[in-house]
């Protein structure tokens, strides 16, 4: 670091006035010190947190010029085809907004963009947690309040999708009312309690503006903030790696390198969607027309985060049975809010799940690599395969019409990748890990693949092995071993005497998941080299090797 | 020969070959590219001449009986072309619908096998022989009077009769049975007319009691206005597919670049490895 420099006069007397009240000046100077770990999968929380402040800024623009109205209009402004058409006050500010505000409709697409790339970098974000399993002990509760953001998000989004009140939203606004009055027996009152009376009615926009611009922004800031503070107090976990340890964050400084690069970042953040704003039209509400009760529209899809409720609303079949002379709408039921509470749920009481089938209790600051857990891994990827099948179902009118197939049959093909294609993740992602740590091991012990083929003097070519540099190898050993929960809670005492708590159902349940979790384990020590295959030692006159095969083809040059 | 040997290993030459070759590759397309720009006018089968029916029959003889009968009739589940009247000939055969090599539970818009001289005579012995059917009113020349159509009437009728298929924009939509409902990004205003009058495949008829002449009209301006509005929202429309698309590019292109971004910035420097 640089020499100590004394700061001018000026600033200097300021500091100390600050600090003779504040006494900021060792808390400072403590956090300016603050490490974060280097890795781009790190920047992925950062991308949501920049997009939420881009939809914030941009959010507080167009509340200058929305008017959350009802109220009938005719409309008057620039947008040539619409003039003359009754339409509500909503839709017309939005179309005053994208047509007669300076740079109104490039804040639109702004905001539009950042709240699709907001929700993208949470699911990403939440991906990495997942899959690096940050979500462990101590990090539990910011998991909890990450998975309430995200939802959280969905909905601000889908409110916001809804507000401007076109052809399009109108639908969005629409589905939530069936979807209301689907839940038995509250059902009818709670959608008179939303729209004030019947659909539409015109309470619902001012309503939702409410909450869209007011309560979920000022929960979400309030979480926002307390999920970054346990960040920061929790300190950020770090891949496994030469002098990294569970005590210990290596990295950069919060300032001036981190601050620097994080700064920089949100620059990049807020002048790619700016790019994409300017360069890719988004939401076009003034060809879908204004909302009316007897219309609907081909092609009506919500944004991407709700398309996997969209979906699950598509493939479910139609099942309506009378409960006592009373409809009960199990088709919109179980796909709206059956099938999105078992998802979410299971996704926020995972950590909880996992410590408990791992009787894990110690804490955990350095990051697994995704192969080195592979029940967890294919855990995630088959929650993501029937995310995506879904999200893919909610487009199944698109599908059809652009690759020619009939809408029904792919109805029936998602409805059968729904059931099939998780499982096949999960074997699939399970194998590849396993195959993965299996390489590890082999690198560990043999070395990596040079490159070089040596002829041996007998004629037989080999493939000269290197072993790993010292970096790499503390990364490969970084596997923490897993045994069932029988071995790590000592289940069975000295005399064989297996532990009552074992015994009992739950017990019976929690071995049994132990054991599924850390199946097929590869053991790193266990290993006897004993293949035969004539590279059982490391190379070790590696560098003379390739000095040797290097020099001959260059003479040629 | 000199000129060239002593510039042919100039930094920029590879840029200017590739420079000149798409030029003359662009040239050579547009002197060979067929010219697809037709204008095609109105059928008037009223004026048809004995010689014009001959010319038909023989049209239909060789293109199409082969599927729909001689007769007309129809065969093989083919469709058979009692009553459905000239105008329906003419938006089958101009959108290239018909005649058909492929026949499916839907064909697929494409360029005209006839010429609009052609049309018309088919157009003219289908209707004299197998009985006519809807016709555009003699008032009524859709490609010039369009333009007077009602855009706003249009706009309200086009959302609650049409959109519903055709989606908001006339990007069309899908259909069971693995029909579909076209784009209405190439029709002419005619063909729309004609469309709406004989209701081909799943569509239903729109006579003139179910929609007047003024609102088909309006209809008509509206989605040839609408369709020629520019994308005021920047250079790419995303196909103009909604959220789908646009979440694909928030995916793609979004987290793509940000994630590029990320990487750069959290790059390690070679003097920490």
């Amino acid at each position: 670091m640089s020499q100590p420099t004394t700061p001018p006069k000026a600033l200097g007397a300021l500091g100390t006035y600050l600090d003779e009240r504040f006494h900021g000046s060792s808390m400072l100077r403590t956090n300016m010190r603050k490490v974060f770990p280097n890795h781009w999968s790190f920047m992925l929380g950062e991308v949501a947190l920049y997009s939420f402040i881009i939809v914030l800024l941009t959010g507080v623009f167009l509340t200058l010029w929305f008017r959350p109205s009802m109220l009938e209009v005719e409309y008057t402004g620039s947008y040539a085809p619409l003039q003359g058409v009754m339409m509500s006050e909503a839709y017309a500010s939005a179309l005053h907004i994208s047509f007669d505000v300076r740079g109104g409709l490039l804040v639109r697409q702004i905001h539009h963009w950042a709240a699709l790339i907001f929700v993208a970098a949470i699911l990403m974000h939440m991906m990495r947690v997942f899959f690096t399993g940050a979500f462990r002990k101590p990090r539990e509760l910011n998991w909890l309040i990450g998975a309430t953001l995200l939802i959280l998000a969905m909905v601000e989004g889908l409110l916001g999708y809804s507000l401007p009140d076109d052809l399009l939203s109108g639908v969005g606004i629409r589905l939530m009312q069936g979807v209301a009055l689907a839940v038995p027996v509250i059902g009818s009152y709670a959608q008179m309690f939303l729209f004030d009376g019947e659909f539409p009615g015109e309470a619902i926009i001012p309503r939702l503006f409410t909450v869209h611009v007011l309560l979920l922004p000022g929960i979400m800031l309030a979480l926002v903030g307390a999920h970054v503070l346990i960040v920061w107090i929790q300190k950020h976990t770090q891949y496994p790696g030469r002098g990294r340890t569970e005590s210990n964050v290596v990295g950069t400084p919060m300032y001036p390198a981190f601050a620097v690069k994080a700064g920089a970042f949100f620059f990049f953040v807020f002048g790619f969607t700016a790019l994409m704003a300017s360069v890719f039209q988004i939401n076009p509400i003034w060809l879908f027309g204004p909302y009316t009760p007897t219309s609907i529209s081909a092609g009506s899809q919500p944004d991407f985060y709700i398309g996997f409720m969209e979906g699950s609303l598509r493939l479910f079949p139609q099942w309506e049975p009378l409960i006592f002379g009373h409809p009960l709408s199990l088709s919109t039921l179980i796909p709206a809010l059956v099938i999105p509470g078992i998802l979410f749920t299971a996704l926020m009481l995972w950590p909880f799940l996992e410590a408990w089938i791992t009787g894990d209790k110690r804490q955990h600051h350095t990051a697994d690599r995704p192969r080195n857990a592979p029940t967890r891994t294919a855990l995630g990827v088959t929650g993501i395969t029937f995310y995506g099948v879904l999200l893919l179902a909610g487009a199944n009118d698109l599908i059809s019409e652009i690759f020619y197939i009939d809408l029904y049959l792919t109805t029936w093909i998602f409805r059968v990748s729904l059931i099939v294609g998780p499982i096949i993740a999960f074997i699939v992602t399970r194998r590849v890990c396993l195959g993965l740590q299996r390489r590890d091991r082999d690198e560990l012990h043999h070395g990596y693949e040079s490159g070089i083929v040596k002829q041996l003097p007998s004629g037989e070519f080999i493939e000269v092995h290197q072993p790993v540099g010292a970096d790499a190898a503390v990364e490969l050993r970084s596997k923490v071993a897993s045994e069932p929960l029988e071995i790590r809670t000592g289940a069975v005492d000295e005399n064989g005497v297996p532990d009552p708590r074992t015994r009992s159902p739950l017990g019976k349940l929690r071995g049994a998941a132990s054991r599924w979790f850390t199946r097929d384990k590869v053991d790193f020590d266990e290993h006897d080299g004993g293949h035969g295959d004539g590279h059982a030692a490391v190379e070790e006159g590696a560098g003379s090797g390739r000095a040797a095969v290097s020099s001959g083809p260059s003479d040629k040059h | 020969m000199n000129w060239i040997t002593a510039r042919r290993r100039h930094p920029l030459m590879g840029y200017a070959v590739v420079f000149f070759a798409l030029v003359a590759i662009g040239t050579l397309w547009a002197v060979l590219a067929p010219n697809a720009d037709r204008a095609e006018a109105r059928t008037q089968e009223a004026g048809a001449t004995q010689q014009d029916l001959a010319a038909g029959q023989a049209l239909f003889e060789q293109s199409c009986s082969s599927c729909h009968g001689i007769d007309g009739q129809g065969r093989n589940g083919m469709p058979s072309l009692q009553g459905v009247g000239a105008a329906a000939v003419d938006f089958q055969v101009s959108t290239g619908r018909m005649p058909s090599m492929n026949p499916d539970v839907q064909m697929p818009r494409k360029p005209p096998v006839f010429t609009e001289e052609q049309i018309d005579q088919l157009a003219a012995y289908v209707s004299t022989s197998f009985g006519g059917g809807p016709e555009i009113p003699a008032s009524v020349d859709p490609d010039e009077d369009y333009a007077r159509g009602d855009i706003e009437l249009g706009q309200r009728v086009f959302m609650s009769n049409c959109a519903q298929c055709h989606n908001f924009v006339g990007q069309g939509g899908a259909l069971t049975g693995g029909r579909f409902a076209p784009e209405l990004t190439e029709s002419t205003p005619e063909q729309i007319y004609e469309a709406l009058i004989s209701g081909p495949g799943a569509m239903p008829v729109f006579d003139d009691e179910t929609l007047t002449p003024e609102e088909k009209l309006g209809i008509i301006n509206y989605i040839v206005t609408v369709r020629a509005e520019p994308d005021s929202g920047g250079l790419f429309n995303l196909g103009r597919l909604g959220p789908s698309s646009e979440g694909l590019v928030a995916w793609t292109v979004g987290i793509g670049l940000i994630v590029a971004a990320a990487m750069w910035i959290t790059a390690r420097q070679r003097e920490n490895d």
